[in-house]
Formats: structure tokens, C-alpha cells, sequence
């Protein structure tokens, strides 16, 4: 069980300081300093980093935990990448910097060189938040580097939640520190960054329930509160529904990750089902949400698009539904038939 | 926040996982002895049920969580989840004994008399009692509080009179527990005046008559009562009151495996026909009906564990009820649109595993989202659990 506490100071900080406005004023530009400073005093952001390199040396479910909350304020900074690039460090032993972090490649197929002088070459697309990041993990053929980010070459680029992702590149950049992680590569990563998202595609489905809900029993036609009429009564109990799942799968694999690390055909499989899961919970979710509001969600005044542009654009991220569907149903497939069942009761 | 859901986490404790070994041990057996066969294409119709629940009993796994003084085992709800999920997984013919172990056997248990406990309880247990559930009347469906079938009282009893239907498995049963009417609704509770009994099917009066199912199958029936006499002895729970008595033993009933486990076997099915390497189209179908079914388990294994710690986790509940039953429905056809084209090219063959599984499967599928309570009643419990009604 995740530390109640951890859980509050989060709810506390984001309540405070991730108001509808802060998070228009991000996808503008402005960078929220007052709620990054107030993330980076609390500590959460160094849960994923042992206590040897400077973290908190916090569980991996306390960090998972954080990011749910995350996820339902629809928090516009690198909290998660932050949190993903400092365990990819601890892995290789390096200690994480102060400042926003980036993890890179996020793409199972990336391909950044480390070569043998020390020098970092390669490309990497669609890379959270890099241009607010001051420094980036990257996780290279050849080793695991600390680079500043002001080595790198960053074309901007954007989420359909209009968050920065970015194209990153390196042209004979020097890292700060490099190492070793045995079994860290970029599906390593992708698997990680999977298990993330699904947490926050939960927190963020949590949310718009709860946005949806209030309005429907708000928004008065023919009447009376629209949340009277049985079909949207049934919308919204089917959103729950999909609310539900998702915070169990996501859970189901952030237990699996805490329990056995990220190597392994259990922690794949789990990561496989979380991100499907809640993948298509995203979709389906967005969708209820949007139809209970009407034409007042689908305004750019309105928040809801906070949470649905955001549920849209993390369920692409680190493999979507048919990319982890595909790897979930060879691995089922290899099995047999006969060993589906042990397989689906395995992890209990 | 609307509705908080929470799932906590399980982690079986060895006892389960010994327990599941012994469980698939047992089941093995039994195939390979011919008791039944997880291919048979007919609900296990032509199963000696009776047979196999007296075998099941001797094991111990029925009336797992009773006292032992009533016949019971007094094991945990999740060992009970574990032998529950191996049977239906393996597709074993549990229908004579699944009732009265999921639903009858608890009622009696908490609101039964003594004598009837002594009587009653053990003989489930150990396999030998079929028991049916008396709810649903010509006029009284969804709406099961509009139930209108009497029960008089009588010197030493009750006399009843009216009809039950869509009772399934009432022909091979030797007791229905019945919601009967004993006085009329009051103006401020609608569910006033219905009252639970125990009733013997052998008793003069009772008329039990066949409605065969679209699969040609026959499990429902049509039950008529005329002057049937119940003693007093099989009175369950408070006159009137059986509105208080029903809603407790919902949440056991409507997320346990049997509410995502029904269509189960034309997955196993359709990964069979596949073979070890399929295409990418095919291993991304099967890969995410697998994802909806592990978060189902995960779901329905978390509502035993958090029932087990005490707790009533309704709307939780309700909701697995309501992704299950609505994703077994679905699966056939989904893995219809998979399933590898069969043409003249094909050996002949009189035993295709997944053509039987899919015909049985796309049959039986419009039952499952209203049996127990349909998706309508259950996303309006739903609903009053976000607070919206």
C-alpha cells in the first residue's frame, strides 16, 4: 500500500497550485514555477531515487501513487518524466540532478550511440517536456548517460493535450556521467513509461467521473437535473465502470513493477494488460464525458479537455493498445491453449 | 469525489495456492476419468451433476465458509473463490450444488431456524440438496418486488398459491427458496410484504413444467403452486421483511467468476486454432480480450478479498458484474471475426473444438447481461452509488 501521507502532500500541492488557469497559461508557455518549486521542496519528485544518490529512497508504489494524483489534476509539468529519468539514473548508479528531468528515447526502436569516446550521437522523437528539462537520461547503446540539456539540439513539438513533445538531438554531445545498467534498453523504458501512463490515464479518469457527475447533476433540461434521466444515468455508470478497470489494471502492474522490477514476462505481461486496459478506458471514458457535457465541454473555456486531451494523447504514448495487444497475445499464443488459465491466474 | 472506487490488492495466501493445485489435481482426474469433458458442447446437460457434486462435497469444497458445526468448512471466501474459479475455468457441471453453496445455503445460514440449519446445511454440503431461487414471476421480473404469489397462513404453516418462472434447474432441485407475498405493500415502503421460504419441490400442490431455451436446452421452468402447505419451520428471516434480508448476499453473488467466466472457453478455443505463432492481427485480438479478462479477475479476486476483510464493496461489485457479463457477451463475436476460415481446403473434421465452442457460445450469449439481475437494474445500482438517483 502506497504511503498515505505522500498521497496528500501530492492532493495538497496540486489543489494549491494547479488551478484550470496554470495549466492554460503551460499549454501558452508559461512554465509554473510555483507548483514545479513546490514539487521539488516536497521531495516527491526524487521518490524513485534511493537514498544513496540523494532520493528519498521512497517504494516504487509511492511514486505510482503521486503519479494517479498527477494524473487527475492533470498536473502540466515533467513530474512523471522526472520521476522515470531518475530511476533510469539509480539504475546506473548515477545520481540525479536537481531540476526537471526527461527520460529518452520513449521508443522501443530508439537508437541513441554511445560510442566509445564518450560521446552521445542519435536522435529521439516525441520526448516529454525536453525543452523545459535541464537535463536528460538517456539510455544509449553503450551505457546509460547524465546529459545537459544544453548539449542537445530540441526541435519542439507538441501532445495533442498541447504538452511539449519534443525532437531531441545529439551531435557528439558530452554527458556529464555516464554507467551501466545490465537489462536497461529502451523497451526497459517503454515498459516503464507504459506502467506511468496507465497510472495517470486512472487519475485522470477519476477526474473526469467526478467532473461529469457534478455536472450532470447541475445542468438542469426539460426541467430537471439531467442526471434524473436514465440514459445518462446509464452513460455515467458506464463510465464508472471503465474508471474502475482502469485503476485496477494500472494498479495490478504498478504491484508487479514494485514487486519484481521491470525485467520479466510477468511484469511485461501485467504492463501489457494495464496499458491496453487503460487505454481503451481512456477512449471509451472521453468519449461518456464529452456527450454528458454537450457543446459546453467541447469549448476551449471549459476544463474538461484538460483531462480528455490528455487521456488521448497517453494512451499513444509508450505503445498504444494494438502495439502492447499484439506483444500480450504472442506471449498467450506461445503458451497454448491449455496454459491460458494458469497464465491469467499466475500473478495470485 | 462521486464514487471512490477501490480495489484493493490480493495477494493469495499459500493456503489458496495449495489449495488451487489440489483443486486442478482433482479436475484432471475427473476428465481423464470421463466424469466430464471442458469440450462438451451441451452446458454439461448430459453429466451426472448430482454424482459430481456428491464428489466435490466429499473434497469438502462445498459450504466452504460455514461453521462446521452445520456441515461447513470454515475456510476463507477466497479459498472458496479459488475452487469456484478452477471449476468454471475447467468448465466442471457444478449447476447442482452452485446455487445452494453461492446463495441458498448463506441465506438459510443467517436467517434460517435452527432445526432447518441442522437439517438442511450439511446435506448440502456434502453435495446431496439441489436448491433453485423462486424470484422472478410472469409479472414480476426486474421489478422482483412486485411479487404476488401468496403465502396464507394456515394452522401450523402457510398455504401458497401463484407461479414462478424462469426458474432454472428447478426440475432436478429438491428445494426453492421463494420470495413470497404475505401482506401488501405500504404506501411508504413498496418492498414491504414479501417474505422468504423454504419449500420442498416434492410437496402436493407444486407443479413443475418445462420452458425450453433457445439452445434447445431445457433449465428454465414454470413452478405452480396451488394450496401447497410450507410449515412454519421453513419460514427464513422476519414476516415482511425480506427486502432487509436480500441486498447482503448481492455483492457475493454478482462478482464472483461466474459473472466473466461463461464464454471463457472459445478464447481457449480460438488460441488453439491460432497455433503458437499467429499473425499480428490475430495476436492483437487475442491480446486484448486477455487484457479485459486478467483486469476482470484482478477486479473480481480484489471484491472476495475486500468481503473477506469485512468490508461491503456494492457498487464495486455491481460494476464487475457489469464489465463481465458484458464481455463474455461480446467475446463470441469477437472471436467469430478472428477465427480462422474454415474452406473446402480444410481436412474434414466432425470434432472442430472452436466452431462447437463458438455455436454454444453466440447462443447462450443474450442470457448473460440479464440473469441475476440485468445490466439495466445493475447500472442503476451503479448510478446510486455516483449519487445521481
Amino acid at each position: 500500500m502506497p504511503d498515505s501521507i505522500i498521497v496528500d502532500t501530492a492532493t495538497r500541492i496540486f489543489e494549491d497550485l494547479c488551478e484550470p488557469a496554470v495549466i492554460n497559461a503551460a499549454e501558452d508557455g508559461a512554465w509554473p514555477e510555483a507548483l514545479w518549486s513546490a514539487l521539488e521542496e516536497s521531495g516527491l519528485l526524487l521518490t524513485w531515487v534511493a537514498d544513496a544518490l540523494g532520493g528519498a529512497g521512497a517504494e516504487m508504489l509511492d511514486g505510482f501513487a503521486v503519479l494517479r494524483v498527477a494524473g487527475r489534476f492533470a498536473a502540466p509539468v515533467p513530474l512523471a518524466e522526472t520521476l522515470l529519468a531518475g530511476w533510469v539514473l539509480a539504475q546506473a548508479g548515477i545520481a540525479a540532478p536537481a531540476g526537471p528531468l526527461s527520460a529518452l528515447p520513449v521508443h522501443a526502436d530508439g537508437a541513441i550511440e554511445l560510442a566509445a569516446d564518450g560521446s552521445l550521437r542519435g536522435r529521439a522523437r516525441h520526448v516529454p517536456f525536453a525543452r523545459n528539462a535541464r537535463h536528460f537520461a538517456v539510455v544509449a547503446r553503450g551505457g546509460v548517460a547524465l546529459v545537459a540539456a544544453a548539449a542537445a539540439t530540441i526541435a519542439p513539438g507538441t501532445s495533442l493535450a498541447g504538452e511539449p513533445r519534443d525532437t531531441v538531438s545529439f551531435d557528439a554531445a558530452r554527458p556529464l556521467a555516464t554507467g551501466t545498467a545490465p537489462g536497461l534498453d529502451p523497451a526497459a523504458v517503454e515498459r516503464l513509461g507504459a506502467a506511468i501512463r496507465a497510472q495517470q490515464i486512472a487519475g485522470a479518469l477519476e477526474h473526469i467521473l467526478d467532473q461529469s457527475v457534478q455536472f450532470a447533476l447541475d445542468r438542469v433540461q426539460f426541467g430537471r437535473p439531467i442526471a434524473k434521466f436514465q440514459a445518462v444515468q446509464h452513460n455515467l455508470a458506464m463510465l464508472a465502470g471503465e474508471v474502475a478497470a482502469a485503476g485496477a489494471a494500472a494498479d495490478a502492474a504498478a504491484e508487479a513493477v514494485a514487486a519484481y522490477g521491470i525485467a520479466g514476462d510477468q511484469v511485461e505481461a501485467e504492463v501489457a494488460v494495464a496499458k491496453i486496459r487503460a487505454g481503451e478506458a481512456a477512449g471509451t471514458g472521453a468519449a461518456i464525458a464529452h456527450q454528458v457535457h454537450g457543446a459546453m465541454g467541447f469549448t476551449k473555456e471549459h476544463s474538461l479537455h484538460h483531462a480528455t486531451r490528455r487521456l488521448w494523447a497517453w494512451r499513444e504514448e509508450f505503445g498504444n493498445e494494438a502495439v502492447w495487444a499484439a506483444r500480450l497475445g504472442r506471449m498467450v499464443a506461445a503458451r497454448g491453449a491449455d496454459a491460458l488459465w494458469p497464465f491469467i491466474t499466475a500473478g495470485s | 469525489m462521486a464514487y471512490n472506487f477501490h480495489f484493493d490488492p490480493v495477494d493469495l495466501p499459500p493456503e489458496c495456492k495449495e489449495l488451487r493445485r489440489e483443486v486442478r489435481a482433482f479436475l484432471k482426474q475427473e476428465i481423464e476419468a470421463g466424469t466430464f469433458s471442458p469440450h462438451d458442447q451441451h452446458g454439461g446437460r448430459n453429466v451426472n451433476a448430482r454424482a459430481f457434486a456428491r464428489k466435490v462435497g466429499a473434497k469438502g469444497w462445498i459450504g466452504m465458509t460455514w461453521p462446521k458445526e452445520y456441515g461447513g468448512h470454515e475456510r476463507s471466501h477466497l479459498e472458496r473463490y479459488v475452487v469456484t474459479e478452477e471449476m468454471l475455468a475447467h468448465r466442471a457441471p457444478t449447476r447442482s450444488y452452485s446455487t445452494a453453496d453461492r446463495q441458498s445455503g448463506p441465506m438459510i445460514l443467517r436467517y434460517g431456524q435452527e432445526s432447518v440449519k441442522r437439517k438442511i446445511l450439511p446435506r448440502i454440503a456434502s453435495g446431496e440438496l439441489c436448491f433453485c431461487i423462486g424470484l422472478s414471476e410472469p409479472n414480476s421480473g426486474s421489478d422482483v418486488f412486485a411479487a404476488s404469489t401468496r403465502a396464507t397462513k394456515t394452522d401450523g404453516g402457510w398455504l401458497v398459491n401463484g407461479r414462478k418462472i424462469w426458474t432454472s434447474n428447478a426440475h432436478n432441485s429438491d428445494y426453492m427458496i421463494a420470495l413470497l407475498r404475505t401482506s401488501p405493500p405500504t404506501k411508504e415502503n413498496r418492498r414491504h410484504g414479501l417474505t422468504q421460504f423454504l419449500i420442498a419441490l416434492d410437496t402436493p400442490g407444486i407443479t413443475v413444467r418445462p420452458i425450453i431455451n433457445l439452445t434447445g436446452a431445457h433449465d428454465f421452468n414454470e413452478i405452480t403452486f396451488d394450496d401447497a402447505f410450507v410449515p412454519d419451520e421453513h419460514l427464513i428471516g422476519e414476516v415482511d421483511m425480506a427486502w432487509k434480508q436480500a441486498s447482503d448476499e448481492l455483492a457475493y453473488e454478482r462478482s464472483g467468476p461466474d459473472r466473466w467466466l461463461e464464454t471463457f472457453q472459445v478464447l481457449v478455443e480460438l488460441v488453439r486454432a491460432v497455433g503458437a505463432e499467429p499473425s499480428e492481427r490475430l495476436a492483437e485480438g487475442i491480446g486484448r480480450e486477455v487484457a479485459h479478462l486478467a483486469t476482470l479477475r484482478r477486479m473480481s479476486l480484489s471484491v472476495a478479498g475486500m468481503l473477506q476483510a469485512g468490508k461491503t464493496p456494492a457498487v464495486e461489485a455491481a460494476a464487475v458484474k457489469d464489465l463481465g457479463t458484458n464481455w463474455e457477451q461480446a467475446l463470441p463475436n469477437k472471436v467469430r471475426l478472428l477465427a480462422p476460415q474454415i474452406g473446402d481446403a480444410a481436412p474434414d473434421s466432425n470434432d472442430d473444438r472452436l466452431e462447437q465452442a463458438l455455436a454454444f457460445t453466440t447462443l447462450i450469449a443474450p442470457k448473460l447481461t440479464i440473469q441475476g439481475g440485468t445490466r439495466e437494474v445493475l447500472r442503476g445500482i451503479i448510478a446510486r452509488g455516483l449519487g445521481l438517483r
